[in-house]
């Protein structure tokens, strides 16, 4: 039994059709697991044991019907950003450390109708904001290469719950670059898909323009099975896409001769750390070896992107934090003496103090007198942005480049200088900023650290952008690597 | 020293839809507290804002019947600010394109038309409802009204004085009520203003610095809070003082305004778009759809009256303004080859003195229009009287009964018989010789009171024409 957790997901399933091991069985084994192992890396904020143990015996039962879908019986963990009912949803913040939502997230509804098993719920930075897990008020996730090191952010519970295997899948989501970041930090498979491809619905907002769900797992295989079931349209989001869901698994083995890769030179600066430089170098052969045609291209705006997105994300997150009043849910202060003392004292102590630096940063850049150097030049740039994406592709059908500027750094490394914390954000924001699909794969190792490359494409190009990734993994190991560290007891 | 008044009116129109703006939560009026608040609405976390459509719709109508630019792109604002019964934080409205703008509406100033331009009518959401008193100690809060569905329409500052202003309202009421958008119960806060005045020195070119008066519900309100504030500033002015710019409350019961908020406090709003919601876009087939159903409006409908039907200019405004009013004087009309004008004199006269009587409106009126017209058939074949029609009105409304049962029970049937009036007639000129003699004297006036005496005698069945023509002869004799 132990080894199933090397498993793909279709592995996994054979299993469970061939009556190898029942759900509950599976599920049972990464409980198992995340009691065991969880204790050093604390990626889980809540594990759902009854529960998950309930829907897998549920799962069970439409196996022996023979109803199963693709995911039935199949666990996954859930970032505690997808509001689930009967279980808390604390979206990492002390304000929410009490709340539990009346309705499930379009997403966690389409897990249930799959058959799948929550095991639980992941921790991640205070509602999403955070590049390293450490803004958590659950404490930050460690990195299960090197506990001394940050998961990533802010999906990083969701990333070492992977990466560790507690869980075969994840959820996650991404404004900035919060699933792809940590699956690179942690070693795995990460994809933000296209702005309104998956639904955000009952998925607390953080930057509502660029927010976006997504799957987090070992492959790209095992990613497309997921994000099968947590994509389409959804009549309760009105930026949700009419486009609906398709069978990504399906293209997964198309061939990628002749497509044509562009690498943005703006990616690969003179002072790109040289261990990442070679990695890059390396996967791009790689990818050329195997019939792609590599092209150099630029994105002009690079420059400008981590700025941009600061304002936009923090100018949105000012006005969506502003419902944790303490008037209707969530934290509330004692004795509170005024409307006013309400409101100050139960968000000074719910929130933590990224949450109100942003806060802080957002109104400031929507104030009268501000707007127009702030928001307004923002949301031009953000134009451009998208404007060099879109004659990009016409040259090329992908993008590749390295997820981050360097390898997960350690706990602690920017406390005090937020900004350089910021602008390890480069190579991911752009991709939210214009809402296309963007993946990120482990490429290779640094120091004993995963290191990952992201490959963008066009909008709802997912499927290509699958199955360039499926291809690259079929013809190499990193994403089947396993942490030599001893997690746990 | 002359003053001029400048006035602008922002009047909330609540539109008549069964779901809320952005919920699928009944908008209706009146359920018990938060009964009628669902995830959105109080702005659970993860929750979205969902347009309904019909309020597109309903915003298109004020948009042509005021003949104003309906936007083909217009985009949904977040206005940020802090306050209890604002569950998210921030109100969904708009702000830079506005659904609505550059309309205009004609209004009556002193028996003259004046047209007062209408810069914008915007799409946005109400808030809850602070209650405060029911608790010790606490307010509690009522989110049934939170999302409910509101069409913001912002005057320029061209009304001059309380009275226009009221006329103003009046004819964007009786506007919205027609077309159907809003179902006017101003009661139920279904309509509503604020006002923002100034006033300026007579030939001056700066506008005064201005007051806004929020939240009048009542067309004698807003005159009376007008009127307050203009008196209020010409005070501060002609003593050498300054207005300063505040908000302020009307108090219907001490008819004054006071202080809400000074320009201290006043918020920054932080207006941004809306990145929950894609822009609403207006195709010309979506215009010509709402064209094609948009019912006759008011002053059109005023001016058929008097072309079509021969009413009086006030006749016809009565009867035209209140679409419940001129739905039942049409459903006369159409059944009936009654003159239009005996119909409409019964209902402008008769009906509504009963409709005031009962504190109730045209539309729950217990008097069918098929039951008028019987009645008003009788009257104008003389089968009774003009003054017993009334009684019997009066106990249709009462009793719900049909008019001949009315008309045999009461024994109210019209007294044309010459020989029974004759004997009627000839009693009262013996009982009243002081007044016969006055008549002769060249009194003509008192005839009146010896026709009202026959009727007297006859229980009102007489017919007061024959009889009058009777005692005339008689007494002319």
């Amino acid at each position: 039994m132990q080894d199933v957790i090397f498993n793909t997901v279709s592995a996994l399933k054979e299993g469970l059709l061939s009556k190898k091991y029942s759900s509950v069985e599976l599920t049972t084994e990464y409980l198992n697991r995340i009691a065991m192992i969880d204790a050093s890396m604390n990626s889980f904020i809540t594990v759902c044991e009854e529960e998950a143990l309930r829907q897998a015996a549920h799962a069970d039962k439409l196996i022996q019907q023979g109803k199963a879908g693709t995911l039935t019986g199949i666990p996954y963990a859930n970032k505690d950003i997808f509001c689930t009912k009967n279980v808390r949803t604390t979206c990492g913040s002390k304000m929410l450390d009490n709340f539990i939502a009346p309705y499930n997230a379009t997403v966690v509804e389409k897990c249930i109708d799959a058959g799948m098993v929550m095991l639980g719920k992941t921790n991640m930075d205070e509602f999403a904001m955070g590049s390293s897990n450490e803004t958590s008020f659950y404490g930050r996730v460690k990195n299960p290469w090197d506990l001394t090191r940050v998961s990533g952010g802010s999906s990083g519970g969701s990333a070492a719950a992977v990466a560790a295997r507690l869980a075969p899948l994840a959820t996650g989501s991404d404004t900035g670059g919060s699933i792809r970041q940590p699956s690179a930090f942690c070693g795995i498979s990460g994809l933000k898909p296209t702005y309104g491809r998956v639904s955000r619905y009952g998925m607390i907002a953080f930057g509502s323009s660029l927010d976006q769900g997504g799957p987090m797992a070992h492959c790209v295989e095992d990613l497309a099975l997921l994000l099968g079931v947590i994509a389409g349209h959804d009549c309760k989001d009105s930026t949700s896409n009419k486009k609906g869901t398709e069978d990504f698994i399906q293209n997964l083995d198309s061939s990628i001769k002749n497509k044509v890769v562009g690498i943005p030179k703006e990616y690969f600066p003179n002072n790109l750390n040289p261990e990442i430089q070679l990695i890059m170098d390396e996967a791009i052969r790689h990818i050329e070896k195997l019939g792609a045609k590599i092209k150099d291209v630029s994105l002009p705006s690079t420059s400008l992107v981590v700025p941009t997105y600061y304002v936009l994300a923090s100018a949105e997150c000012s006005s969506n934090m502003s419902r944790y009043d303490g008037v209707r849910f969530g934290h509330r202060c004692e004795d509170p003496k005024s409307i006013d003392d309400l409101y100050e004292r139960s968000r000074a102590e719910g929130f933590g103090d990224e949450v109100k630096r942003r806060i802080l940063m957002g109104t400031y850049a929507l104030s009268s007198g501000y707007y127009d150097a702030y928001y307004e030049k923002a949301q031009k740039i953000r134009r451009l942005v998208k404007n060099d994406y879109i004659s990009v592709f016409k040259e090329v059908d992908f993008l590749i480049g390295p997820t981050c500027p360097s390898i997960a750094f350690h706990a602690e490394t920017f406390t005090h200088d937020p900004v350089q914390m910021y602008l390890s954000d480069i190579y991911t924001v752009s991709a939210n900023l214009a809402g296309l699909p963007s993946l990120s794969l482990p490429a290779g190792f640094s120091q004993g650290m995963p290191v990952g490359m992201q490959i963008t494409g066009n909008y709802f190009m997912e499927s290509e952008l699958l199955s360039l990734g499926h291809t690259y993994q079929t013809n190499t190991d990193w994403h089947n690597r396993y942490t030599t560290q001893k997690l746990g007891r | 020293m002359l003053w001029e008044t400048i006035i602008g009116l922002e009047v909330h129109v609540q539109l008549a839809t069964k779901s809320k703006i952005f919920s699928g939560a009944s908008s209706s009026y009146g359920a018990a507290a938060n009964e009628q608040a669902c995830a959105v609405d109080v702005a659970l976390p993860g929750t979205l804002p969902v347009l309904n459509e019909k309020v597109v719709e309903l915003a298109i109508a004020l948009g042509l019947a005021i003949d104003g630019d309906i936007a083909s792109c217009s985009t949904f604002a977040r206005k940020n600010y802090f306050y209890p019964d604002s569950p998210k934080g921030y109100q969904i409205s708009q702000f830079e394109d506005p659904i609505v703008s550059n309309g205009r509406l004609k209004i009556l100033s002193d028996n003259d038309l004046k047209i007062i331009n209408i810069t914008r009518a915007h799409l946005e959401e109400d808030a809850g409802k602070s209650v405060h008193g029911e608790y010790t100690d606490v307010t509690a809060l009522d989110f049934n009204r939170a999302g409910t569905p509101l069409l913001e329409i912002v005057s320029e500052p061209e009304l001059r004085n309380a009275k226009e202003a009221v006329s103003y309202l009046k004819e964007l009421y009786y506007l919205v009520t027609s077309i159907g958008i809003c179902d006017g119960n101003m009661q139920e806060g279904s309509f509503r203003c604020d006002a923002n005045i100034s006033i300026r020195e007579q030939g001056v070119e700066v506008l005064g610095t201005r007051t806004e008066v929020k939240n009048i519900n009542s067309f004698k309100y807003v005159e009376k809070a007008i009127n307050f504030e203009i008196s209020r500033q010409r005070e501060i002015l002609e003593d050498g003082g300054k207005i300063s710019q505040e908000t302020r409350l009307f108090d219907p019961e001490k008819n004054e305004t006071r202080v809400m908020r000074t320009k201290e406090d006043a918020h920054d709003y932080r207006y941004f778009p809306d990145p929950d919601l894609p822009p609403i876009l207006i195709s010309e087939g979506q215009i010509d759809k709402v064209r094609a159903t948009l019912p006759e409006l008011p002053w059109d409908k005023r001016a058929r009256y008097v072309e079509e039907y021969n009413l009086s200019p006030d006749e016809a405004s009565m009867l035209a303004n209140d679409y419940s009013v001129s739905n039942y004087f049409e459903e006369c009309m159409g059944e009936s080859k009654l003159p239009a004008k005996l119909v409409a004199r019964w209902i402008v006269g008769e009906l509504f003195s009963l409709l005031n009587k009962y504190s109730t409106t045209m539309a729950s009126s217990r008097v069918s229009p098929a039951s008028l017209n019987k009645l008003l058939a009788k009257i104008s074949r003389k089968e009774i009287s003009a003054n017993a029609g009334k009684r019997v009105l009066e106990i249709m409304w009462e009793t719900l009964h049909d008019v001949n049962k009315i008309v045999d029970e009461q024994q109210l049937i019209q007294i044309s018989d010459d020989s029974v009036l004759q004997q009627a007639v000839d009693e009262i000129v013996k009982s009243f010789p002081q007044q016969v003699q006055e008549y002769k004297d060249g009194k003509e006036k008192i005839l009146g009171f010896l026709v009202g005496q026959v009727l007297k005698q006859t229980k009102g069945q007489a017919n007061p024409e024959i009889v009058k023509s009777m005692l005339e002869r008689i007494l002319k004799a």
